[in-house]
């Protein structure tokens, strides 16, 4: 048990973790971006629609929910290229797959949401005569994110923290970035002390962001 | 029958509704006519059929028979051809030009109190927010909470949840004003700032259909009552005959005295 802490050789190859924050927050912020427009789409068209689409959308979503997310980021990587004629970077590819899967997620979230808005506010606003797409904009929508704070601040955090499958098709974010230090330094224990603080750090600022917002909307209620 | 609005051509025109929820039958063949500036109050026992009549007034439900015209105008279903549902858009017009409030409230909970009044008129009446803005100041007023246009519902109580509710119904300038049970919900120290505001909406002409339990004020305020049981109406007429102990028809009377027991 000799072993001597000495995070001299991290601290000199810091930027490979720094750059790696920063493209992993990258892809967390355009994967959730595009998940919550399919989540928010997909979740009004299932309430609203009839079997057929339910059943196709369900579906969508138990796919997702029910393969490891690694294995999507090899499907969509490594699979689908060799089916149909496209040709994209890794992290694009990671993109795709994190999107779709956070899509799958989000329809979750928001589908409940909007389910579990009260009937009787639907009813005031018909009863003032609005149409159903005024109805979902301005009563369903605004009661819905209300209700749904809580779960979607606990599924970006989620999702940013997925981000660290990227490393395993070479996407250079940070958990890439650790593992690139650790093969070139051998510093495993303290490259990874750091990256752990570094998910721990940003995962804390991310979430009392979030609070932030929640208790602000909150108050608006 | 009522025989007193027969000649006067009817604002509301019910005519033999009847409408099923499944196996169970909820209106039986529902007739009624309620001439502008009338007050007409449903009463009679839960399940009677009284709030499933309000919600076909307004269409937020359907009926499976019969006619139900605002102005001479078919709420649901379109005038001619077959029987057929009014599209969205026509239901959320028709819906425009009769108020309704809720039991519940059912205030819009991210909205203020002005924002509530001022959301229909900005979208469906198309005023500016500024016009909207006034007329829900006024009412506000109107309501006597003024000093509360930028609160909240979360922050009211809840007769002042439910002027705010009757505000938001009024602004709109509707034809006909649909109260289901609005003091129902509410603590009993706070019916009466409720009913106060009812009562000068009487006394402006507004024309009024309620479903309430306060007999004290269906004897004050209406110019008729309809009693409801089973689904169809029972008894209808001015609430001196309707209330009156010695009634003929049983049935009310099991009701009026069970009711009277109750309320002592």
């Amino acid at each position: 048990m000799g072993y001597a802490l000495n995070f001299n050789l991290i601290w000199r190859h810091f930027d490979k973790l720094w750059g790696g924050l920063l493209l992993s927050l990258e892809l967390a912020v355009i994967s959730i971006a595009i998940g919550i427009v399919i989540g928010l789409v997909l979740a009004v068209w299932y309430v609203s629609a009839g079997r057929i689409v339910r059943t196709i959308i369900a579906a969508y979503v138990e796919f997702i929910r029910n393969v490891p997310l690694i294995l999507l980021v090899y499907l969509v990587f490594y699979g689908l290229p060799t089916v149909v004629d496209i040709a994209y970077s890794a992290p694009t590819s990671f993109v795709v797959t994190l999107s779709l899967y956070s899509g799958a997620y989000l329809v979750e979230v928001f589908r409940s949401g909007l389910e579990a808005v009260p009937r009787g506010q639907l009813d005031a606003g018909k009863a003032i005569g609005l149409t159903p797409w005024q109805r979902l904009l301005n009563v369903r929508l605004p009661t819905m994110l209300r209700i749904t704070l809580p779960a979607l601040s606990n599924t970006f955090i989620s999702l940013f923290k997925d981000t660290s499958i990227a490393s395993v098709i070479s996407v250079p974010e940070l958990t890439y970035g650790a593992q690139w230090i650790n093969f070139n330094t051998f510093r495993i224990v303290e490259v990874y002390l750091v990256v752990t603080a570094m998910y721990l750090v940003t995962g804390y600022i991310l979430l009392f962001a979030l609070r932030l917002v929640e208790r602000r909307f909150r108050a608006a209620r | 029958m009522s025989t007193s609005s027969t000649n006067i051509p009817a604002l509301l025109d019910v005519t033999d509704v009847s409408k099923s929820f499944g196996t169970v039958q909820v209106l039986r063949s529902v007739s009624l006519r309620v001439a502008r500036g009338e007050v007409v109050t449903v009463i009679g026992p839960s399940g009677s059929g009284k709030t499933t009549l309000l919600r076909c007034v307004n269409f937020l439900e359907s009926y499976d028979s019969g006619s139900i015209r605002i102005d001479g105008k078919e709420v649901g279903f379109r005038e001619t051809g077959a029987r057929q549902r009014r599209g969205e858009r026509d239901l959320a017009a028709m819906r425009a030009e009769t108020g309704m409030v809720f039991q519940s409230f059912n205030l819009f909970p991210h909205l203020t109190a002005a924002g509530n009044i001022m959301l229909g008129l900005t979208k469906v009446r198309g005023k500016s927010r500024a016009e909207a803005r006034t007329i829900a100041d006024h009412w506000l007023g109107r309501v006597g909470l003024a000093h509360k246009a930028d609160s909240l519902p979360a922050e009211l109580s809840g007769g002042q949840q439910q002027r705010v509710g009757i505000a938001r119904a009024v602004a709109m300038g509707p034809k006909i004003l649909l109260l289901d049970e609005i003091t129902s919900a509410l603590d009993p120290e706070l019916v009466g700032e409720v009913l106060e505001v009812v009562r000068s909406l009487a006394e402006d002409g507004m024309t009024m259909v309620m479903v309430t339990h306060e007999m004290a004020f269906a004897r004050d305020a209406s110019s008729r009552i309809i009693f409801m049981a089973d689904g169809g109406v029972s008894a209808a007429g001015p609430p001196s005959e309707i209330l009156a102990a010695d009634t003929d028809n049983e049935r009310l009377r099991t009701f009026l005295a069970r009711f009277r027991a109750s309320h002592f």
